[in-house]
């Protein structure tokens, strides 16, 4: 039992010494820094579509470019929606209806999707015939498939309530890479903005930015008082953003190892369900249970907006590429389009 | 699972985590102030880029109706 106590105590102390190193650097907070800046004005967005189609609750939705997006419902389908003029590109009929999540790839030749069978199926979009098949089944985790993000046309990363990662090889389905070392079920996952690192949120309450190639977990950040659900890079790669059901979201900074600034407020009580922050960062779009979602000034930390509309839980959002526009997914059925 | 098996398994869990946090302690962190002039820096450079935060005009916003014309 000697060499247990003996590994206990050093963990607590190697823990202990993070906590000092980030204090260390604290010479100022960045509430100090933005002290002289000016809240955003009141951000609101208009619905410019809703897009009709779905049966049942939406549980995801990625955009592929600034004009095609895919979500996922647990009516059994995926839809590639063109968002212009609300036409259904594609209609996917799926094996399994226990959707959870949904990914474009950044070549548009493909998509995918996983939930409670486990597995993270990828559709060809191009195919010869012009029907969408099942590519590949990408199978090996023993727990739901939480989130999916496509590298490119050859690489997936997915996240699973097994508390792992995968980066799988999709060509010959295999794992390339397990990410290990949550506590608790993975929940979701974020590709930085260079493809070298991504984040993963878990229920273990902590979100880890980990090393794609070497699959070593670098960072480890902590301060949610319950499961993170959402997570995604600041535009610049340098810092992450979290949303939880403690009814808060968080910015932890990279290089400075640390939470810098926390959405949160005493009318707010319900869990983020998802985020996606605008084009330069500025503004934080945050989807909750109680059916909106919640517009933040990223720096300020004030609410700046809302958008409600939606009859159900917002369960997913996305900005475009381009930043010209959000969609929000809803248990209610509908998507919108919001600018 | 035998209590020697299970208790060697837990002093392998115990020496990852170790190993793991020993990791996470040895990198190198710049100042926070730097930190955040970094993001003040870059939300103010990407602004005017911004449509969300900027607004969009009616005749470039590929969502917005575009309204029939009528001609009188």
């Amino acid at each position: 039992m000697g060499e247990m106590e003996q590994l206990r105590k050093e963990a607590e102390s190697l823990k202990d010494e993070i906590t000092a190193a980030r204090k260390a650097v604290q010479d100022l907070t960045l509430q100090d820094h933005v002290a002289g800046t000016a809240v955003v004005g009141r951000v609101q967005l208009k619905t410019r579509k809703t897009l009709r189609g779905h049966l049942s609750k939406i549980y995801a939705v990625h955009w592929g470019d600034s004009k095609l997006c895919v979500s996922a419902s647990q009516d059994g389908k995926l839809i590639v929606w063109d968002s212009y003029t609300t036409n259904k590109v594609h209609a996917i009929p799926l094996k399994s209806s226990w959707v959870m999540t949904c990914a474009y790839a950044p070549s548009g030749n493909m998509v995918a999707c996983g939930g409670l069978d486990n597995m993270c199926s990828i559709y060809n979009l191009k195919g010869k015939d012009g029907n969408v098949k099942v590519m590949r089944e990408l199978a090996a985790h023993t727990g739901y498939l939480s989130c999916c993000r496509f590298l490119n046309d050859n690489e997936i990363i997915t996240s699973s309530g097994d508390c792992t990662c995968v980066l799988w090889d999709i060509e010959t389905g295999s794992q390339k890479t397990v990410f290990a070392g949550h506590l608790g079920d993975c929940m979701s996952l974020g590709v930085a903005p260079d493809f070298n690192t991504f984040i993963s949120g878990a229920c273990d309450f902590t979100a880890k930015l980990w090393d794609i190639r070497d699959g070593q977990c670098r960072q480890t950040f902590g301060g949610h008082e319950s499961d993170i659900n959402a997570i995604g890079f600041f535009p610049n790669g340098n810092a992450v953003i979290t949303g939880s059901d403690d009814a808060s979201c968080k910015l932890y900074d990279l290089r400075s190892d640390q939470e810098l600034i926390t959405y949160q407020d005493s009318g707010i009580m319900c869990g983020v369900t998802s985020l996606a922050p605008s084009l330069s960062g500025r503004l934080i779009l945050a989807g909750y249970d109680d059916f909106n979602c919640n517009i933040w000034d990223s720096l300020k930390a004030e609410r700046v907006g809302v958008l409600s509309g939606h009859d159900n839980r917002v369960s997913c959002i996305g900005v475009t590429p381009d930043g010209m526009a959000c969609c929000t997914g809803s248990w209610d059925s509908f998507l919108k389009i919001w600018n | 699972m035998s209590s020697k098996m299970q208790s060697s398994n837990n002093i392998a869990q115990a020496r990852r985590t170790v190993q793991q946090l020993r990791v996470e302690a040895n990198i190198e962190r710049i100042k926070v102030s730097k930190a955040s002039a970094d993001l003040m820096n870059y939300c103010s450079e990407h602004a005017k880029y911004d449509p969300l935060l900027m607004g969009i005009p009616a005749s470039e916003n590929p969502f917005k109706d575009r309204k029939p014309c009528t001609i009188l």
